[in-house]
């Protein structure tokens, strides 16, 4: 078991170096780059001149929001009308109005929340042309968004051109790495088919209908790009999505790989691989810590199973054999360390202490987190360290050769206080009133973490969720919806806004009294941002949910 | 460069990206899919779901997806929250701590009459998560080895010879080394035994 998790940790990091390396090759190519010369051609021919203009932050943000706008519509047109599209071999009706939303606004800000279930309500249109092409381009907007961060921290006046990054990135760096992880699924036996579900007649005479499809290509950058939105409704728990142990280890590998990566294309992309080194090992201790307690946490057996005449083993409830014991909690603590949010087993049904992990890795959300996304939000926390050394010191606070000031702290303390407003506002109305209250499955403390939890994967934009709750209601349908929009464009704009800021202003000598970013000490530093203020917010609602779940499970 | 919101440079992104955006779904959506597919045809039996068919042609279930099993003289699947739904899936999400679960726990613990002092396997009291587990653990297998073999009017050394062998559907998980059964394989084998 030692042996599983120090792979699923180890290997992709050790892959997330050279793909860092290609990643800034590919989406922010050099002047001179042939490869950079022939797509930028290629995607101005077809997006006209507007594909190829260098932008300022704000208008960067703005063809982003444009783009993402017309995502929203596009797929929200597609399922609205999915009865009457083709590739709809099993029949699927039309959508609930108030589902379509939440689903659009779920796949559109690369959360995948779901509160349909595949199998059930979607065609294989809506599947592949709907929610699979947004896994791919809100992945993609997310990647662009880091990598004009960085070029303005790099201390370019101008970002690039959103919509050359958005398609570099899709096709270039997403498109092909599904494309790998799909085949090696295919040949570890994850279905690709066009046929409608198949019916058997079971060796007891009953009749079994198996639904299926193209889950294949939907799985692969399901995984790779912090999706998590599954094919079928129990996600990656579903022998289709995840037939064996070997298909489970790369799919895990797969949720890390590119947020990883990411951190050494910033490095990169910035010219400054020390502090990407520092904030690399920052994001792999918390993740290490993460998954050892998962791990340990979720080794003792149920509460619920206790003297009765049952073999002592681990937590099984929720969990598949064959991806053997440990795998459920170490994917559920690396799923809300990035934001991916797939799940192999059913996290309401994780001990409740182990629940607490997920939680707590969504609460922090820079553990590695999104892709791009995660480091816009770690960047936060380093302004915040910075300041905060800058006070103790009595000294201007710089990073990266520019001086934090009011304006850049004022906007830096808004988008931390989004996450932790979105959550406990939410989970506060809905806990308090019929609203959330009435749609919970568990009784007492664990029914307020399933309220807690979902606002949690909305605002983190995970996506996983403790599936006991009712969530497929016009109230939860539209507050998740709303609650997963401003938690994942906020969070992308004023982090671009400080970074604008700051590449404006002059650089500043650097002197004996300059505080290093890219050392051991400050790598200290930012730990202790994150985790005092990232989740030290939260420990409140932590004892009120799963710690209360926990000592209550003792105490009978 | 740097631009001001107005109404023509708004005008001009829609018009970017309404050109690029059906450009991102013929790559991403079609082209890709369309690579995947014909990557499938090289493994027909997994990509069209691992259907399991009986002498007849007649398809009698997936290899990958679990059926249910109440006759003494088959092995049962673990239990499934799903009632082995294959078309609408899905965990019992019940807490581990919950009353619910112990109540479920104690319903299913009765139909297996264990003996003073005996103790059940625990995949066979708790639901899957996507409540089609294929498998059962091997100790889950053996412990109602008995049972069958009394059904079927064989002796247990007959049942555990063809539990054992690994053509049955018995395999183990490497790196942790925990050995599964998949339960209609064997099933299947059982059936197949000459009388």
């Amino acid at each position: 078991m030692l042996l599983l998790v120090v792979l699923v940790l180890l290997l992709p990091a050790l892959l997330s170096w050279p793909l860092g390396q290609a990643m800034a090759r590919l989406i922010d190519p050099a002047e001179t780059s042939g490869y950079g010369r022939l797509t930028s051609r290629f995607f101005s021919k077809i997006g006209g001149e507007g594909a190829l203009e260098e932008q300022g932050w704000k208008s960067y943000l703005v063809s982003m929001m444009v783009f993402n706008v017309l995502m929203f519509a596009f797929v929200a047109i597609i399922l609205a009308m999915q009865h009457s599209l083709p590739l709809n071999p099993d029949g699927k009706g039309p959508l609930e109005l108030s589902l379509i939303f939440n689903t659009v606004a779920s796949f559109v800000t690369n959360t995948n929340l779901q509160h349909y279930s595949g199998e059930v309500s979607m065609s294989y249109f809506s599947q592949l042309f709907g929610l699979m092409w947004l896994q791919f381009v809100s992945a993609a907007t997310g990647i662009a968004a880091l990598v004009a961060l960085a070029r303005a921290l790099g201390g370019k006046k101008t970002v690039g051109n959103f919509y050359l990054d958005l398609m570099r990135t899709a096709f270039f760096v997403l498109l092909p790495l599904a494309l790998l992880v799909a085949l090696l699924l295919l040949a570890g036996g994850v279905p690709m088919t066009m046929d409608g579900a198949a019916v058997a007649h079971t060796l007891e005479g009953a009749t079994q209908t198996i639904a299926r499809g193209p889950v294949a290509a939907m799985e692969a950058i399901k995984q790779l790009g912090t999706n998590g939105g599954g094919f079928f409704g129990p996600n990656s728990t579903h022998p289709f999505e995840n037939p064996s142990f070997l298909t489970n280890m790369l799919e895990c590998m797969s949720i890390v790989l590119i947020p990883m990566a990411a951190v050494w294309m910033f490095g990169r992309i910035t010219g400054r691989m020390r502090d990407a080194a520092v904030i690399f090992a920052v994001m792999m201790a918390l993740l290490v810590l993460k998954a050892g307690a998962a791990v340990w946490l979720e080794g003792y057996p149920a509460a619920a199973l206790s003297g009765l005449p049952v073999e002592l083993a681990s937590n099984l409830e929720g969990k598949e054999l064959r991806f053997g014991s440990g795998a459920g909690a170490l994917w559920a603590a690396v799923t809300t360390a990035t934001s991916n949010g797939s799940v192999n087993c059913m996290h309401d049904s994780l001990n409740p202490l182990t629940g607490l992990v997920p939680l707590a890795g969504m609460w922090m959300n820079v553990v590695f987190g999104g892709v791009g996304v995660g480091l816009i939000n770690m960047f936060i926390f380093i302004i915040v360290g910075v300041f905060i050394c800058g006070m103790m010191v009595g000294r201007t606070p710089e990073y990266f050769g520019r001086k934090v000031e009011t304006p850049e702290m004022t906007l830096a303390l808004l988008a931390l206080l989004v996450h932790p407003a979105l959550i406990l506002g939410g989970t506060a109305l809905f806990a308090a009133t019929p609203l959330g209250a009435a749609t919970v499955l568990n009784t007492g403390a664990h029914g307020f973490t399933e309220i807690l939890y979902e606002f949690t994967s909305a605002a983190a934009n995970n996506g996983s969720g403790f599936e006991g709750l009712g969530d497929n209601t016009a109230p939860w349908n539209i507050a998740t919806g709303l609650v997963m929009l401003l938690g994942r464009y906020i969070p992308i704009i004023l982090p671009l806004a400080i970074a604008g800021s700051l590449s404006a202003k002059k650089p500043v000598p650097v002197t004996a009294g300059t505080l290093r970013t890219d050392t051991l000490l400050f790598g200290l530093i930012i730990l202790g941002s994150v985790v005092f203020i990232g989740a030290l917010l939260f420990l409140p609602v932590a004892v009120l949910g799963p710690v209360a779940d926990h000592l209550t499970a003792v105490m009978h | 460069m740097q631009t001001t919101l107005s109404l023509s440079q708004l005008t001009r992104q829609f018009g970017v990206s309404l050109r690029l955006l059906p450009l991102s779904v013929i790559v991403c959506s079609g082209f890709y899919t369309l690579l995947v597919l014909l990557a499938a045809q090289l493994a027909p039996y997994s990509s069209s779901g691992s259907l399991l068919r009986s002498d007849k042609g007649v398809v009698v279930g997936s290899e990958l997806i679990a059926q249910q099993f109440t006759q003494p003289k088959y092995f049962w699947s673990r239990p499934s929250a799903a009632s082995w739904n294959a078309a609408g899936a899905g965990g019992s999400n019940l807490s581990p701590a919950s009353l619910a679960l112990r109540k479920r726990s104690e319903k299913l613990l009765a139909a297996f009459a264990l003996k003073k002092g005996e103790d059940l396997p625990t995949d066979l009291v708790t639901a899957s998560g996507s409540g089609l587990d294929p498998h059962i653990s091997l100790a889950a297998a053996r412990f109602q080895a008995a049972r069958v073999a009394r059904a079927r009017g064989l002796s247990l050394d007959q049942v555990m010879a063809v539990l054992d062998n690994p053509a049955n559907g018995k395999t183990t998980i490497p790196l942790v080394h925990e050995s599964l059964v998949n339960v209609l394989q064997l099933n299947r084998s059982l059936d197949r035994l000459p009388k």
